[in-house]
């Protein structure tokens, strides 16, 4: 059960390790974030070099065959680092669509530039009113010709604004809820009469409201079997984001507990005090446990186990329960300190506040688990 | 979740499972287990495992037990608590068999194993007393040389199922003008002897677990010492070691939260908003035992691989007991009015209880297991070991 890295797993998380060592410490990532795109296309570049972008793709698409395993280890670096740029949206969600919904000529057209990384992918599946929910699609997609035209509103699309291209849901029959005739279309995202309105997001990221006047896609996948693929998706997609989770939680711990035991107060170190020396047991514990979970989802990913999606639900639910008490107990434990935008620990919370939010909050996730079970 | 098994180990785990099955007495599936059976009806499935070969499987080969790998104890472990057969006690098996093993001498060693494998002695510990809680150095019971004996005196307390104790393994103070951990030495006393009285200490779930043992100027044979004068608080710290591995208590969380569904289910509507409420505790619950349960199959994966596990111990006491602690809660306020109940003890299937069965122990149960944060070093001792040997605080 304890995932032991073969060879290549192991040159590939110390070659990431390196990479962001060198060329993302906290001060270049500031400089990334706080740049007019906001992300870095050169270090999207020596991503591509490393093999990062090629990694998790089967040997088939022109990938490494790494799976779920290798995104695991890139993300859970990238957690430790806080990397911006766009591997979930781009890697994990576009490529794994595309990889199991496109067709041969779509797959040979995309995932290969994709690999190269010469172009940035986004997924476009939530709406003002759908909150976490896939089905709940009122976005519309009628066919003209070999291609469709889609008209609606997208909303808080991350990387959008980065984007070359854009996965979008829309329905193409049903009703708003249904479950059945939402279908996926590939957008080039500079497309005619696809207007975007980009913000910043609190982790330092780009994302987009996206208005859709008549915009033209390629169908991806079976026309009205888009909300199963978009689970699916989102199953890979919270895996990658528990590993990523998991590294941020390593380094809060691993930053407060340097800090306890250097900060004085009433002439002891912080650490000396029994009430903060739990606290940071507490937070080693939630570590533990979320490690263990993303190792767990991880595994059943790689072996698509039966009870894959409740399990992913059950992984976001309590690895981000366990994030958000190690944040907020490394700001509380920082005191001053943990407030100031100088510091880091400040910027890993808001990544995983981030994360909390992205494809369900814990909350959500919960439900859907209880929901889920069998035997309740 | 399954540990990742060779063949043989899934052999093995298939072997226990059918052992088990065939083999634990019906006699002992009572309502409490742990209160309800007698000392002769505890001791069946002892005898079973002991015939078997079974029953001390820490124990090295040549003392009696079964060789078995750090995996197949894992299995064993866990087929036993997944199938609800009372594990065999504790304090003989897994904690002063290999204290008697580790620092006994021959004479001990022939003396007091077999007794222990068989069933035929059962062992209580006699560590905590009335000033020493958590801070179990500073314990007060003199034992003072007199020729061929000790002369023993003193109060141990919170000792479980000493009621049916044949003998006892003291922590006695040996030096009194020495530092607290310096003075101790570890004593094994027939309970038997003049002098000892015990004393039942009933608890809030009504149950008689748990004594005073009161010893007055009792002589203990000198050769009834482990290892070294003064050396006692070192033999003290192995013992508690093995007292920890294991209360993660996956199987057990795993049976009680399959039961509350079904009360959950039976008790409350599906329209009612409690019933979501109860669902959503329950999820959660169970998503911290899922990840307890991935925690421990990796330090046991780590464990097969040679690898030192540090105080993962101490985690696994610190959550196992939280969750089990939880899920007792949420079983008590989902039979709602029933709660009020609680069994009379000595229970007897005479005396009337209200409610359907499944309610039967939820008060008892939720009442009993407020122990299990203080006892085996308190939640809070946990806590400090980690801080201690983990974060180097």
């Amino acid at each position: 059960m304890d995932i032991q890295f073969t060879e290549e797993q192991e040159l590939l998380r110390s070659s990431v390790q390196r990479l962001l060592r060198d060329q993302y410490d906290f001060d270049a990532r500031r400089r990334i974030v706080a740049c007019e795109e906001g992300w870095s296309r050169k270090q999207w570049s020596s991503f591509a070099e490393l093999g990062l972008l090629a990694a998790p793709f089967s040997e088939e698409a022109g990938g490494l065959g790494g799976g779920p395993l290798s995104t695991m280890i890139v993300m859970h670096e990238f957690g430790r680092h806080l990397v911006v740029e766009p591997f979930v949206e781009t890697i994990v969600l576009a490529g794994g669509l595309l990889e199991s919904q496109g067709s041969p000529t779509q797959k040979s057209e995309f995932i290969p530039d994709i690999i190269a990384g010469k172009s940035i992918w986004a997924l476009a599946w939530t709406e003002k009113a759908s909150r976490f929910d896939p089905a709940n699609v009122a976005t519309t997609a009628r066919r003209e010709g070999d291609d469709y035209i889609l008209v609606g509103e997208k909303a808080a699309v991350i990387a959008a604004p980065w984007a070359d291209y854009l996965i979008v849901s829309a329905r193409t029959s049903g009703n708003r809820n249904d479950r059945e005739g939402v279908s996926l279309f590939i957008v080039d995202r500079r497309a005619a009469n696809l207007h975007l309105r980009t913000f910043k997001t609190i982790d330092g990221r780009r994302a987009s409201e996206i208005g859709l006047d008549g915009v033209r896609g390629r169908l991806l996948g079976g026309e009205g079997a888009g909300v199963a693929a978009l689970e699916a998706s989102r199953d890979r997609a919270i895996a990658a984001l528990c590993a990523e989770t998991v590294g941020a939680i390593g380094e809060l711990n691993t930053a407060t507990l340097e800090y306890s035991k250097t900060r004085k107060q009433f002439g002891m170190t912080l650490g000396s005090f029994q009430v903060l020396q739990h606290r940071m047991v507490d937070m080693f514990i939630a570590h533990q446990e979320a490690l263990s979970l993303m190792q767990h989802l991880t595994l059943s990913l790689t072996a698509n186990e039966p009870g894959l999606s409740r399990l992913a639900s059950g992984a976001k639910s309590k690895v981000g329960y366990a994030a958000r008490f190690v944040a907020d107990q490394a700001v509380q434990l920082h005191g001053g300190m943990g407030m100031t935008d100088e510091l880091n620990v400040g910027h890993y919370f808001k990544r995983i506040s981030s994360i909390n939010i992205q494809f369900g909050d814990p909350a959500y996730h919960v439900l859907r688990y209880a929901q889920l079970d069998a035997a309740a | 979740m399954e540990l990742a098994l060779s063949s043989e180990d899934a052999a093995f785990r298939d072997e226990v499972r059918a052992f088990i099955a065939e083999n634990y007495p019906p006699e002992m599936r009572v309502p409490n287990p742990e209160t309800d059976l007698t000392k002769e009806q505890s001791l069946l499935w002892h005898r079973i495992l002991h015939k078997k070969g079974w029953i001390a499987p820490l124990w090295p080969k040549e003392y009696g037990g079964p060789g078995w790998s750090v995996t197949q104890r894992f299995v064993f472990e866990q087929e036993t608590s997944r199938a609800g057969a009372l594990p065999p006690l504790a304090f003989s098996v897994t904690m002063v068999g290999p204290v008697i093993y580790t620092f006994g001498n021959d004479a001990q060693k022939k003396k007091f194993l077999p007794r222990i494998l068989s069933g035929e002695d059962w062992w209580c510990q006699g560590y905590s007393e009335p000033g020493s809680g958590s801070d179990l150095a500073s314990v007060r019971t003199r034992a003072v040389r007199d020729g061929d004996h000790y002369i023993v005196s003193g109060h141990k307390t919170w000792t479980t199922l000493a009621q049916h104790a044949d003998w006892i393994f003291c922590l006695v103070r040996t030096a009194p003008a020495a530092k607290p951990q310096a003075g101790i030495s570890f004593l094994l006393i027939d309970m038997k002897s003049p002098g000892i009285t015990v004393r039942p200490i009933i608890t809030i779930d009504g149950s008689h677990e748990v004594n005073d043992v009161f010893l007055e100027d009792v002589r203990v044979p000198v050769e009834n010492l482990i290892g070294e004068e003064n050396k006692g608080w070192t033999y003290a710290k192995f013992l508690l070691g093995n007292e920890r591995t294991s209360m993660a208590g996956i199987g057990r969380s795993t049976r009680y939260l399959d039961r509350l569904k079904k009360i959950v289910k039976a008790e409350i509507p599906a329209d009612d908003p409690a019933h979501l409420e109860f669902r959503r505790d329950i999820a959660r619950i169970e998503l911290d035992v899922l990840a307890l349960e991935a925690t421990e199959l990796r330090v046991v994966a780590q464990m097969a691989r040679g690898i030192d596990p540090g105080p993962a111990a101490s985690l696994f006491k610190i959550r196992g007991t939280e969750i089990f602690q939880s899920i007792t809660e949420l079983t008590h306020r989902a039979i709602g009015n029933y709660g009020l109940a609680l069994r009379e003890q000595p229970v007897s299937a005479n005396r009337f209880m209200p409610g359907p069965d499944y309610g039967h122990t939820a008060s008892e149960k939720y009442l009993n297991a407020r122990k299990l944060s203080i006892y085996g070093g308190s939640n809070e001792i946990q806590r400090n070991i980690i801080a201690k040997a983990v974060l180097g605080l």
